[in-house]
């Protein structure tokens, strides 16, 4: 909860100045009874036109001052809770957007997702409720305290003794409310999950009748949520009704004492009846703060999935290189071993170096690990063994923007975002129109996309879903040279495509940038065998490494796969 | 949702539906009106006992303390017994809200599940879960806080105007002046600021839909360190919707403190005129049989109940944004309901048994957008155990073929015969089960492996999976897993890859028995090994299929009964290898471009 108040800090003038302007409303506001009852008690008897009006005229000028207080406070309050969250929202979803892939691995996307809005909603609702709803109850509490201590102090403390008690049963209600609700937060990002996977998925589900069984699978979800936040409330609820019935007991002890002090003449029945009226305000103060309460666990619970998103470390923090690297070599993995699970490796002892400008191809049947080694050359996550180098230097010893300068690349089944073709190639960097379509001609997507009648204009839908396959990969292999990157990786980026354009690009590649070094990871021949160094993966192990007709030579399982390729595959175009 | 948002609903329209929800549940909506009014009638009662308990300490000779401690006795037990229906009632209350919000969502799910998948196509996902999540949350904290204020409120309202009536009729006109007021002024401000709230519900999803959309891309995002760029795009959003919520509460503030204006000066009113009335009632100006003569207890009482009668209209106008917020999410909710389902089978839909799989085209014309055409005129037919493959630039209409086969949009115009049945005549539910799909994007859920296999046929046997996984060359990956086929596969799991997943997919297709076919690239994120170890495989599950193959395989294609070169969204070629081969056009560059 403690992150919320750097957010409030910068905001605290204008948050002070509201709460006076808010002040001076309540204040005001509660002016009016009291003149109503001087009027009725004073003012009336005296038979005198002129002060009635006076007083009455008094009552409107604190009504119009308490108006104006509160709309001005309350407009106030609006502008600082939006300047608050949009903050805090900003701040969260950049920092998610830094976080290492461990952490995203683990808090998973659909929880990040309803912490970035559901739970910001929480926090920003709190916030705002705080600074319109906060004010009056302390005034009240305060002030009728103040007074009735004035009347009669022993009365006053009998029922001042009731606060603490008050206090600590509350307390330990949200105390046990806060993990109720960071359960029903937990089930919104289940039930997410489940709604997010479906609209995803809905040709499947329908292509299989699958309707019932996904309503059925939500249901659970949703059955799940209802009882979480049922239990939550179940808890919660207990809040005011036992405030109010401590306060009661309050005023109960209250008259039994009073009783034995003015059986002694300590005290008068009138100063009793006055209490009272001010024990009403009080307890009605507190039925309010009680309502903030429950308020207050539910933001507590959403604060606290937050902080732990705010809190997790940024990126992997950067080491010092040990300098046995050799700067001619551009790329190396030396001895390099790596397991996701931290239980069985999913890469042992990987060695390989590339020259600038070289071209390595790694080949490997599915899940054998030819991805984890880019993820690993990238340091999306650190190795458990071994050192990767880059021009010499660890790669752990590079910032994470010298890095991402270096590389440009594309992931298997890469993202395409709901905006023009132009941006997504340019996807916010500084690259001129030219750039983007020289990139496109070596891409071979000029065609297809000067095709459109809107050209580099034409927009694509979330997801890409309205290009096809091939078209999807041309782009984001775009996007991936733009950048004119010293290090270019194609994760199996061109499996869409068919065979003479696949050709036509790495001919295309080879002669517009014969500097980068780039890296194909892929599942045909065809698209590695004129690479420099070959890599065959196997079960997270290099069996194969070498060129072309070496490896047709001298590895079985390469001359397996293009065995099985030549000749054996055909078209899309 | 965007192609209503012009015809916004009008409000009673939402508030009666919202109220239909609230009257479905009338046994607990009952049990809370009877708990709301007995705890409140208890706490009254209580006040009534403290003041005969202090009455019994005022007393001239001293205190009488058995008169006080049985008033005591009293008060405790109707403090105790107010509290506990107290936390009944909220109990009641948060059963209530979860049953009317649990149905809620459940309706919206299950509807979405009837949209035609062209609403998922054009609606961002984030957006679709915002209905689910953020707009029921909304109309969920308004049901469970809102809702007893107002119902009491309406109880005090007309209790208090009873009792001002009995006291002095006159003095009633006051709020027949000033009443009227409020009630115009309520609403004259409340039609301002509703599109204010509903802007602000529509910011929200936008909100939400961008930031799913880029936390998918999320690792796309960071590899090219382009996190502020994104987050810079982001905070545009964030402004707009924040803005969105600062103008509604900025308008809305000032409703509550003027009603609030309203009342006070009407008790002002009530206070001078009063008085004055009054002073007129004691000098005899004003006689005592006139409806106009009032006591100085009278005034008391009257001012009493008109800040009782008051109290609730404020409060009203202080909660009405949330139920406005809460309107806006609703019109939202409802929107999604009253989206057009896929249509309905027409009431003489066929069922379709025992397909056999005869599959015919003809003339078959379709667009996305009615302005643009994708297919023109396509005609094709396939008998049982032929299989059609589908060859063609990308984008040139082959997985839009298969879209209007599974209907997962309807043709414009022309036929599709399934068995010589035209397939919109026949039920949707059956149609598509007599497909079985491979697609080029595997969709995997978030469950254990064997759940997603037996995905594709719930009534398989457990040894039914196992050999659908061993077909598919999986089997041995998953028996390596520390949990077997019990292994969860979490979203964006890591240690799964696509062709994995795709492999898992494929299994999922060995488990259907369905007569008829579709391979839209489906062993493209596999390797080939792999893919020759399941070449046998999907051979077998070929036989004596009516198959629809979109690859670039050769075997797959040369093999096949049909070739249709698909171009532009028109067959320009159609026959068997040979025979296009011969033929010499566009098939025939394209093999020869390729195997010179």
């Amino acid at each position: 909860m403690k992150w919320v108040f750097t957010y409030i800090k910068p905001l605290r003038t204008r948050i002070l100045k509201g709460i006076t302007v808010k002040i001076v409303g309540t204040v005001a506001e509660l002016f009016i009874p009291f003149l109503l009852s001087y009027i009725l008690e004073n003012v009336i008897e005296s038979n005198d036109v002129v002060k009635i009006l006076v007083f009455g005229g008094l009552m409107v000028v604190c009504a119009v001052a308490a108006c104006l207080g509160n709309i001005i406070a309350n407009r106030m309050a609006a502008k600082t809770t939006m300047m608050f969250s949009v903050r805090m929202r900003m701040d969260l979803f950049s920092k998610t957007l830094y976080l290492s892939a461990r952490s995203t691995d683990r808090f998973t996307i659909p929880s990040l997702e309803s912490r970035i809005t559901s739970d910001t909603y929480n926090v920003q609702n709190f916030v705002g409720m705080m600074q319109r709803m906060g004010i009056r109850a302390p005034i009240l509490l305060l002030g009728g305290s103040i007074i009735t201590l004035l009347m009669d102090n022993k009365l006053a403390l009998v029922m001042i003794a009731t606060l603490p008690l008050i206090f600590i049963v509350v307390y330990s209600i949200s105390r046990m409310g806060v993990p109720l609700y960071s359960k029903v937060q937990q089930s919104v990002d289940g039930m997410v999950r489940v709604v997010r996977e479906d609209a995803q998925g809905i040709r499947v589900i329908k292509a299989l009748s699958k309707e019932h069984y996904e309503s059925a699978r939500y249901d659970k979800a949703n059955m799940t949520l209802r009882q979480n936040e049922t239990r939550a409330g179940t808890i919660m609820g207990a809040v005011n009704p036992v405030m109010t019935l401590l306060m009661n007991m309050g005023i109960v002890a209250v008259i039994a004492v009073s009783a034995y002090f003015v059986s002694q003449n300590q005290s008068s029945a009138t100063t009793v009846i006055a209490f009272m009226q001010y024990f009403t305000l009080i307890s009605m103060a507190m039925m309010s703060l009680s309502r903030m309460f429950v308020m207050f666990t539910k933001c507590a619970a959403s604060a606290k999935r937050i902080a732990s998103v705010m809190e997790e470390e940024n990126e992997l923090a950067l080491c010092d290189d040990d300098g046995k690297g050799d700067p001619s070599v551009h790329i190396s993995f030396e001895n390099v071993s790596f397991s996701y699970l931290g239980k069985s490796n999913n890469l042992t002892d990987v060695s390989f170096s590339l020259k600038k400008g070289e071209t390595l191809g790694i080949i490997g049947a599915t899940g054998s690990g030819k991805s984890t080694i880019l993820r690993l050359l990238m340091r999306l996550y650190d190795t458990n063994e071994g050192v990767i180098r880059i021009k010499g230097k660890d790669v752990r010893s590079y910032t994470r923007e010298e890095l991402t300068a270096m590389f440009g690349i594309v992931f298997q089944n890469d993202f395409l975002y709901a905006d023009s073709i132009e941006e997504n190639i340019r996807f916010g960097r500084e690259i001129t129109s030219e750039d983007i379509e020289k990139a496109a001609k070596i891409a071979q997507a000029h065609d297809f996309i000067t095709s459109f009648s809107d050209g580099y204009a034409h927009s694509i839908s979330t997801g890409g879903t309205n290009l096809s396959g091939g078209q999807r990969q041309r782009v984001l292999i775009c996007r991936a040279i733009a950048g004119k990157p010293e290090i270019l990786i194609l994760d199996d980026s061109s499996s869409a495509l068919d065979y003479r354009t696949d050709a036509n690009l790495r001919k295309a590649l080879a002669e517009s940038l014969p500097d980068s070094t780039v890296i194909t990871v892929a599942q045909r021949v065809s698209s590695v065998k004129n690479c420099d160094l070959i890599l065959v993966i196997e079960e997270g192990a290099i069996i194969g490494c070498g060129k072309h007709e070496a490896l047709m030579e001298n590895c079985a399982e390469y001359r397996e796969i293009s065995d099985s390729q030549m000749g054996g595959a055909f078209l899309d175009e | 949702m965007t192609n209503k948002n012009t015809t916004p609903k009008n409000k009673t329209g939402i508030f009666i539906r919202l109220s239909r929800y609230i009257l479905e549940q009338w046994p607990l909506f009952i049990l809370a009106l009877l708990l709301t009014l007995g705890s409140n009638q208890l706490s009254l009662l209580g006040p009534r006992y403290s003041g005969a308990a202090i009455d019994a300490i005022e007393l001239e000779g001293g205190v009488d303390f058995s008169a006080v401690w049985e008033n005591i006795g009293r008060m405790l037990g109707c403090y105790l017994i107010s509290a506990l229906l107290a936390y009944v009632l909220s109990v009641v209350m948060i059963r209530l809200s979860q049953r009317i919000i649990y149905k809620m969502r459940k309706q919206v799910f299950e509807k979405l599940m009837t949209l035609p998948v062209n609403f998922f196509d054009t609606h961002a996902t984030g957006d679709i879960i915002s209905h689910l999540s953020y707009d029921i949350d909304t109309i969920n904290s308004t049901l469970s806080h809102d809702l007893v204020q107002i119902l009491t409120s309406a109880y005090t309202v007309v209790g208090s105007l009873l009792f001002m009536w009995q006291i002095s009729k006159p003095m009633i006109l006051i709020f027949a002046l000033t009443v009227p007021v409020s009630l115009l002024f309520t609403r004259y401000r409340s039609q301002k600021v509703r599109p204010l709230f509903r802007r602000r519900a529509k910011k929200y999803g936008e909100l939400n839909g961008f930031a799913e959309e880029m936390l998918t891309g999320s690792r796309t995002i960071s590899a090219y360190g382009r996190q502020d760029v994104i987050a810079s795009r982001f905070n545009k959003i964030n402004d707009e919707a924040m803005n969105a919520y600062y103008k509604a509460e900025y308008n809305a503030a000032l409703l509550y403190p003027t009603i609030n204006l309203i009342n006070n000066i009407s008790l002002t009113l009530v206070a001078a005129i009063g008085g004055i009335l009054y002073m007129f009632s004691q000098n005899g100006t004003i006689l005592a049989s006139s409806a106009f003569f009032i006591t100085l207890g009278g005034v008391a009482q009257f001012v009493q109940y008109s800040r009782k009668f008051a109290g609730p209209i404020n409060e009203f106008s202080n909660i009405l944004h949330e139920i406005q917020s809460a309107f806006s999410a609703a019109e939202r909710v409802f929107d999604v309901l009253d989206e057009e389902p896929e249509k309905v089978d027409a009431d003489d839909a066929k069922e379709l048994k025992e397909v056999k799989g005869d599959v015919c085209l003809q003339n078959v014309t379709f667009g996305y957008t009615v302005d643009k055409t994708v297919l023109k005129n396509v005609s094709v037919s396939a008998k049982k155990g032929q299989t059609v493959a589908i060859v063609g630039p990308t984008g040139a209409g082959k997985t839009t073929i298969i879209n209007l086969l599974m209907r997962f949009y309807d043709h414009q115009s022309g036929e599709i015969r399934i068995d010589g049945i035209p397939s919109i005549s026949i039920k949707r539910a059956d149609l598509r089960l007599a497909f079985n799909m491979v697609l080029q994007d595997t969709w995997l859920f978030c469950g254990s492996i064997y759940d997603n296999i037996v995905y594709g046929r719930e009534d398989a046997s457990a040894e039914e999976v196992y050999a659908a996984a061993k077909a598919a060359k999986i089997d041995a990956y998953i028996q390596r897993l520390p949990n077997g086929y019990d292994t969860v596969l979490s979203d964006d799991g890591v240690n799964i890859s696509k062709g994995q997943k795709q492999l898992i997919t494929i299994a999922r297709a060995f488990l259907s028995k369905a007569p008829i076919l579709i391979l839209d690239e489906a062993t493209s994120n596999v390797d080939s090994r792999t893919e020759i170890q399941i070449q046998y495989a999907m051979t077998a599950l070929m036989e004596n299929k009516t198959c629809f193959v979109i690859a670039h395989r050769l075997s797959t294609i040369q093999n096949a009964d049909t070739i249709l070169v698909v171009k532009d969204g028109t067959i320009i070629e159609q026959g068997n290898h040979d025979e296009l081969i011969r033929q010499g056009g566009f098939y025939y560059s394209l093999y020869h471009s390729q195997f010179r």
